[in-house]
């Protein structure tokens, strides 16, 4: 088999803080040359802060592998993708590449809303690195995987934004390239059309190309690929085939956090209107636990600041079973805040999942604070925290006194009621007993 | 080493793989090695040239989209320079009377203006254009070169729609060319060369300083008059003869001399043209330069 990437010691060091947040002007350069004689008691406060978004990444990837990256967050999943897909350097290290690569960290990557869709095929498909032959050839076919044949002559700012992703997608999935770069572009697009992608996808690799896939979906992770690679804080922690590396992401550590705080923090999750300060799992006696009874009911509470009065804001959290499954959201309904502007300050809401609803294993929560009409999300935090929910088994849960294995996404005990024919009864015809 | 050439459909060969990485025990040298510091090489220019139909596609898709939504769409290229023709010729050349050394003002001026509005455009335009195709820079790879290039390359559109306008003006006038009107292709190349070296200078200083983008105006402005636009370069040597040098050090000023001396058929003025054809491969070369170096932060920076 032949070796399609190697990647060494590859190290991305980012400058974050001081003057090099974002762009600079001029005059930032000028302040920093005048103040540079003072420099030496200036520096504690003017010196930016570096920060390693990968350290020391290796891995090989043989022909026709397809490769999960997951990892919580900020372990450095898209750096890796953008120095792979060369779109920033690595500071040290070293990649090969054994073919040409296509990168998706987007769809529709320099669509033009007043090209048509046939413009715009043209041009996506030479951003993407197509020739135009390869385009004109794959033309008919891109438009009928997109399903939008009658409006391919029409500007694509007419599109409904589900047309806009198929036609996007359509370009993407008829890439050839020797290695193909995914960044959760599938998480896109109605579910039928979705599924449509991830075969295109699976049947990429079966003619030999490489591909690497980062996700927050665990069930796409396991479904497409069979290696995973999981990051934390810029290393390779964990290498081998998905099921259990996924398995062992969700149930480590880095899979369950009882409780995440923002605070004081100069990138929590937010927007001028709301910033997230935590978000926590608590039991029912208010105590901050990732272990909860199955039978027992669960607090979620997220603490989020508002900062601009004014908007009527839902906190809402996102609840996610171990395979990336949403079981459910939850939208906060109290009514001494529903639909009312929020003066400024600091907010917890709590929203109460009942005992004996969830299934066994870990829980994943997403927290966020939109404004619903119209939405705006000011943030969502993916992966707040996690917590396991554990059956002792006692025989007084859902499960009685079965012990086996015992699936379903939740885990409702119902209420059952039987009625009782005796059995010289029940021997009497159909008809008697209406 | 051997010199294996890949057996896939790739366009790209082996070759562009650096081939000093054969320690390796390695069947087939790497197609891409990505590491710090890439340096100006022969796999960049041929990768440049992989990409080619990629600046066509950009060029055109600028094109293209300016004039949607407009309602009179192409006709402004052509009315664009007719209208500032008009401008000036009331106000220069008959309130301020020019002189022309007996050559129709409007005439002058326009053949000042093809190249000058060219120039000027397409600096402008690639100067901002890193910065405004952020959405490309931050999610796909190509060389980066192509956007500045692509932005020249969209405005040479405008000239070519100009030069038609120009046979109108000439019949009009009734001049006829000459042979030096051979002089008018390399004299375009050149121009667009010279715009492509600022332009990326511009475009890879705007990445992170964007002052530039709001200066450029002015600098545009005061370099218009620095230039012989409005008014002959004649003009210039005939009142400040010893000035006339450090003039004409302007490397636009050569071209702009040299269009109307292609066109109008009068004597090419060798000192000034001959110093544009110096300055502008030493511009481009120093801007490529610049440009390559600090590309590979833009994903970063922008």
């Amino acid at each position: 088999m032949r070796t399609m990437i190697t990647a060494k010691e590859v190290a991305k060091q980012y400058r974050v803080g001081g003057s090099n947040l974002s762009y600079r002007t001029l005059r930032d350069s000028i302040a920093d040359a005048a103040s540079a004689p003072f420099r030496r008691r200036a520096a504690a406060k003017r010196e930016p802060v570096s920060i390693w978004a990968l350290e020391d990444v290796s891995f090989t990837a043989l022909e026709g592998e397809i490769i999960g990256i997951i990892g919580r967050n900020g372990a450095g999943k898209s750096t890796l993708l953008k120095i792979l897909s060369r779109i920033t350097e690595p500071t040290r290290g070293r990649v090969e590449l054994y073919g040409r690569v296509a990168s998706l960290l987007e769809v529709g990557t320099g669509f033009h809303s007043e090209l048509t869709g046939r413009e715009n095929v043209f041009l996506n498909g030479a951003i993407l690195g197509m020739t135009r032959g390869e385009i004109a050839r794959k033309f008919d076919e891109i438009v009928a995987f997109s399903g939008v044949e009658t409006f391919i002559d029409t500007p694509v700012k007419r599109y409904s934004s589900g047309m806009y992703l198929r036609l996007a997608f359509a370009v993407a999935a008829h890439l050839e390239p020797d290695i193909l770069i995914v960044d959760e572009v599938l998480a896109v697009g109605d579910a039928s059309f979705q599924k449509k992608c991830l075969n295109k996808m699976s049947s990429v690799s079966q003619q030999g190309r490489t591909v690497l896939f980062v996700s927050h979906d665990m069930t796409a992770v396991t479904r497409l690929c069979p290696r995973a690679i999981l990051l934390d804080r810029g290393h390779v922690l964990r290498d081998g085939p998905a099921h259990e590396i996924v398995s062992a992401y969700l149930t480590s550590d880095l899979g369950t956090t009882a409780a995440r705080s923002w605070i004081g923090e100069a990138h929590a999750p937010g927007d001028k209107v709301s910033r997230l300060r935590a978000v926590r799992v608590r039991n029912e006696d208010g105590l901050v636990t990732d272990t909860i009874d199955i039978r027992r009911p669960v607090r979620l509470e997220i603490e989020f600041e508002v900062i601009e009065p004014g908007h009527a804001l839902a906190p809402n959290f996102h609840v996610f079973n171990e395979q990336g499954v949403n079981l459910f959201i939850s939208n906060d309904l109290d009514p001494e805040w529903r639909s009312r502007p929020r003066p400024a300050g600091v907010y917890t809401s709590t929203a109460w999942i009942p005992d004996n609803f969830l299934a066994e294993g870990t829980v994943i929560v997403g927290a966020a604070v939109s404004t619903l009409d119209p939405v705006v999300v000011h943030f969502f935090e993916r992966e707040a925290v996690a917590f396991q929910v554990v059956d002792s088994s006692d025989g007084d849960s859902a499960r009685g006194d079965y012990a086996g294995p015992y699936p379903g996404v939740i885990r409702p005990a119902l209420k059952w009621t039987t009625q009782y024919v005796p059995a010289e009864n029940a021997k009497e015809p159909e008809a008697m007993r209406a | 080493m051997s010199q294996t050439v890949f057996n896939h459909e790739s366009d790209l060969t082996a070759e562009l793989a650096p081939r000093s990485s054969a320690s390796q025990d390695l069947i087939e040298a790497p197609l891409i090695v990505i590491e710090p510091a890439r340096r100006f090489s022969s796999a960049w220019i041929r990768e440049v040239w992989t990409y080619r139909e990629l600046l066509f596609f950009l060029a055109w898709r600028d094109v293209k989209v300016r004039y949607k939504q407009t309602a009179l769409g192409m006709i402004w290229v052509v009315m664009q320079p007719l209208l500032m023709t008009l401008i000036f010729t009331v106000v220069l050349g008959m309130l301020a009377r020019v002189p022309t050394r007996g050559q129709p003002y409007a005439l002058v001026v326009y053949i000042g203006l093809l190249p000058w509005t060219f120039f000027s455009s397409a600096v402008t335009q690639s100067v901002a254009s890193i910065v405004g195709n952020s959405n490309l820079i931050t999610k796909v790879y190509f060389p980066r070169v192509i956007i500045p290039a692509a932005s020249v390359l969209a405005r040479l559109v405008d000239l070519g729609v100009a030069l038609v306008v120009l046979v109108g003006l000439l019949l009009y006038y009734r001049v006829v060319p000459t042979w030096q009107i051979l002089l008018l292709p390399p004299l375009v190349v050149l121009i667009a060369v010279l715009a492509l070296g600022f332009g990326m200078l511009g475009a890879a200083v705007n990445v992170r300083y964007r002052d530039l983008g709001v200066v450029l105006p002015v600098i545009i402005q005061l370099w218009m008059f620095l230039s012989p636009v409005l008014y002959p370069a004649s003009l210039v040597r005939d009142t400040w003869p010893r000035a006339y040098t450090a003039y004409a050090l302007n490397p636009i000023a050569g071209i702009v001399n040299g269009f109307r001396a292609a066109i109008l058929g009068q004597p090419v003025e060798w000192f000034s043209l001959v110093w544009s054809i110096v300055f502008t491969p030493l511009i481009v070369g120093a801007s490529l330069y610049i440009f390559r170096r600090v590309e590979r932060s833009f994903a970063d920076v922008i």
